[in-house]
């Protein structure tokens, strides 16, 4: 349990994660740590769900486009390396492999194309779960037999409650604004509860944030979850959209990239739902190959708010965007990637 | 016959009537109409400026613009961001076999109403036909040349500390017209393509002599890719004032939706102006009476740190990486 | 890690909403904001709308930003 920060005055520097790539993107554009120094040190978490999609999961994948299947993504997977290709290869290669901004994009391409099979692979926290969930009720009313969904959807508290559960020393936290749009706060209730962390859940402009940060400072000692996106979010959060994941999804163990296999922190389709559930209809087992992890990566440290990018001997030297090494580099919205874009 | 043939592409009969109704007939180039080999150009110069490009957008119909459109502008102000006074454009096509003549006239036309507006002419062509499926329509190179006046030295490497930075008008605005013709969304006012040619803007430059240092046009990778080219190739570093970014709405709210930054989308008509201080206003005030500089703006300084950075509207600072690869839209 | 815009909704032919946002029009499902009306801001995620945003909230948010930048 973390509660040596009841004991710190005011006067040292106060340790703030942040756990959504969003937020970090913020934080990095108006360089908002600049504000803080000496007084803040706001670190990243592992906020960001498609840095956590395990080589092995791009491996399935690919071997589905290999198969002959029309994999259909969000724009943000396209380059996210497996254990041997990524799909910005495979697509290059002459793979059927699109980009959509929706998920009814990817059902209306199955509509429009009806000899081709579609596979949509669901990325995303507890905000884009609910949309697939729709879009698969959708395809089932309107009796869509070409389109499945692969899901790799992510759910926050587990993977917060593991960091804590690893020891990790913060004073505060910055909770995710969109997806507790979503949850509400309920869910992240025990972070104060069993943790004794202050956590506020913060908008995605750099006021908002730095609005969070200040109530983070006031309620140092008053362990709770606060609601900073006020116009957005509340306790119970978006009922209808909870109940759209539950009618769909059901909690699985799910493998997080550097962090391993944690339980309940993954969203599988329920039985009711498996003629859209690709796993299951088209199930296959791709090869893996090993991968000789590099060593000197400090992804795993980084996305545990020890150390920052900068602190990694491979950031800018031989990780960057183009020929990333680590999670936190391969994806646009990771620490690394951030970092390197926008300095700090 | 109302669609192209891969008869058209060989080289006999029915390759003249292509080029007579289409390209003869909407160029209407007296050298063009010799049908020689090769033009023969009497030009007093100095120096010959010359480039190429070769255009390949989809869809090839866009608001504001068209591919042909675009092969005119991008060649000719490639010229004027070197001083030069664009003259003759060559014009190569490759069609696949089935693209309706109706189009390709279309893009003849389009073409031609963009050299006229540039004053230039083009003096020479060629055309292909390949098979269904080869070509994604039409492909279109153009090559032009151009003459640079005495006296005039824009070059990439001459920026220098304490210059200023203008840009001519609202950044990513083609970029964001033709990404929202490929997507399922509309602008209201409808946004087009910002495709120009910009002779007007760089006669007006001309006349300030030296104290203009460089001249890019941010095609592809945008406004960010040439200020880094400009930074690489002057050995300098440049600071970018964000709130002076002259954007319009509806590019910034669809670059908010769909995670994009408009500092990489393309543009094709717009000049990044690297000029020296002390002459900075006066240059503003006469690009902002050319036609297509009606919205320029100072954005920025030149440094000796090497770095791009950007100072946000906190006052804080920041870096301004390069684009690397393509832009595609994020739910993240 | 989830990109949403506040976007106005201009009109509603179910369960879609035409929405609105400095000249950007789109349609967007409301599936998940059923009570919407037109005049409200919701915030739109990967073509849907996914909260409706409370309007009071949202102008003192305006007020904090220019207290902060000047």
């Amino acid at each position: 349990m973390g509660t040596n920060q009841v004991l710190r005055s005011v006067n040292t520097e106060l340790k703030i994660m942040e756990v959504c790539g969003t937020h970090s993107e913020v934080v990095s554009k108006y360089a908002l740590r600049q504000f803080y120094t000496g007084r803040v040190k706001l670190v990243s978490g592992p906020g960001c769900p498609v840095c956590v999609i395990a080589s092995e999961d791009i491996d399935l994948i690919i071997e589905y486009a290999r198969c002959g299947f029309t994999i259909v993504t969000f724009g943000d997977l396209i380059r996210i390396p497996g254990t041997v290709s990524s799909l910005a290869v495979e697509l290059a290669r002459g793979k059927s492999i699109k980009v959509v901004y929706s998920p009814l994009d990817a059902l209306a391409m199955a509509k429009d194309n009806p000899s081709n099979q579609v596979i949509f692979v669901a990325v995303g926290f507890e905000t884009t779960a609910p949309l697939v969930a729709l879009t698969i009720m959708k395809a089932k009313k309107e009796g869509i037999k070409n389109f499945s969904v692969l899901s790799l959807h992510r759910t926050m508290p587990q993977i917060l409650r593991t960091l804590f559960q690893t020891g990790v020393n913060l004073d505060g936290l910055i909770l995710p604004g969109h997806v507790c749009t979503i949850t509400g706060s309920k869910p992240f209730e025990f972070l104060a509860r069993d943790f004794g962390i202050t956590a506020v859940i913060s908008g995605f402009a750099p006021e908002d944030i730095m609005e969070s940060i200040e109530i983070i400072r006031e309620n140092l000692h008053r362990p709770s979850i606060y609601i900073q996106y006020k116009r957005a979010v509340s306790t119970s959060g978006n009922m209808v959209a909870q109940e759209a994941i539950k009618k769909v999804f059901k909690p699985c163990d799910a493998l997080w990239r550097a962090f391993g296999l944690i339980k309940d922190s993954g969203l599988a389709i329920k039985e009711a739902w498996s003629f859209f559930d690709a796993r299951k209809r088209w199930p296959i087992k791709p090869i893996h190959h090993k991968q000789a992890l590099n060593k000197k990566c400090s992804c795993e440290d980084i996305m545990k708010g020890i150390l920052t990018p900068l602190e990694c001997p491979l950031f800018r030297t031989f990780c960057r965007p183009e020929s990333p090494i680590g999670p936190c580099m391969v994806s646009s919205e990771g620490s690394c990637a951030i970092y390197y874009k926008y300095g700090g | 016959m109302d669609i192209v043939l891969s008869a058209h592409g060989g080289g006999g009969k029915l390759t003249e009537e292509l080029i007579q109704e289409v390209f003869l007939n909407e160029f209407d180039s007296d050298i063009l109409n010799e049908m020689e080999d090769s033009a023969v150009l009497d030009i007093d110069f100095n120096k010959l400026a010359f480039t190429t490009d070769s255009y390949t957008v989809k869809p090839l119909f866009f608001p504001g613009g068209d591919i042909g459109r675009l092969a005119v502008c991008g060649t000719i102000n490639d010229l004027l961001t070197r001083g030069a006074v664009p003259l003759f454009l060559s014009a190569s096509f490759i069609i696949e076999e089935g693209f309706r003549l109706y189009d390709l006239k279309r893009i003849a036309s389009s073409m031609a109403r963009t050299c006229r507006e540039a004053g230039v002419k083009i003096v020479a062509g060629d055309t292909k036909v390949v098979a269904r499926g080869d070509a994604d329509g039409i492909f279109i190179n153009t090559s032009g040349a151009g003459y640079v006046p005495f006296g005039v030295n824009i070059s990439v490497k001459n920026a220098k500390p304490g210059d200023k930075v203008i840009i001519s008008g609202t950044i990513g605005d083609h970029g964001m017209a033709v990404l929202s013709s490929r997507e399922d969304f509309t602008f209201d006012p409808p946004l087009e393509s910002d495709c120009a040619p910009l002779v007007d803007i760089v006669n007006t430059l001309r006349s300030f002599g030296e104290s203009v240092r460089v001249l890019r046009d941010p095609t592809r990778a945008g406004v960010a890719e040439v200020l880094y080219n400009i930074s690489r190739a002057s050995g300098v570093g440049i600071e970018i004032y964000e709130e002076k970014l002259p954007v319009k709405p509806q590019v910034a709210s669809a670059c908010n939706m769909l995670g994009l930054d408009f500092l990489q989308l393309a543009n094709e008509g717009k000049l990044v102006a690297v000029v020296e201080s002390s002459a900075a206003a006066k240059i503003l005030e006469a690009i902002k009476k050319c036609k297509n500089g009606r919205e320029a703006a100072i954005i920025g300084t030149v440094n000796d740190s090497g770095q791009i950075t950007a100072r946000t509207a906190l006052g804080t600072s920041r870096i301004l990486s390069r684009p690397v690869g393509e832009l595609v839209p994020r739910i993240c | 890690m989830c990109l949403a815009v506040p976007m106005k909704v201009k009109n509603i032919r179910w369960p879609n909403a035409e929405v609105l946002a400095e000249g950007l029009r789109r349609e967007v499902n409301i599936q998940l904001v059923p009570r919407v009306n037109i005049g409200d801001y919701v915030l739109v995620h990967a073509g849907f709308a996914i909260q409706v945003i409370d309007g009071k909230w949202a102008k003192e948010n305006l007020e904090l930003w220019e207290q902060i930048k000047s």
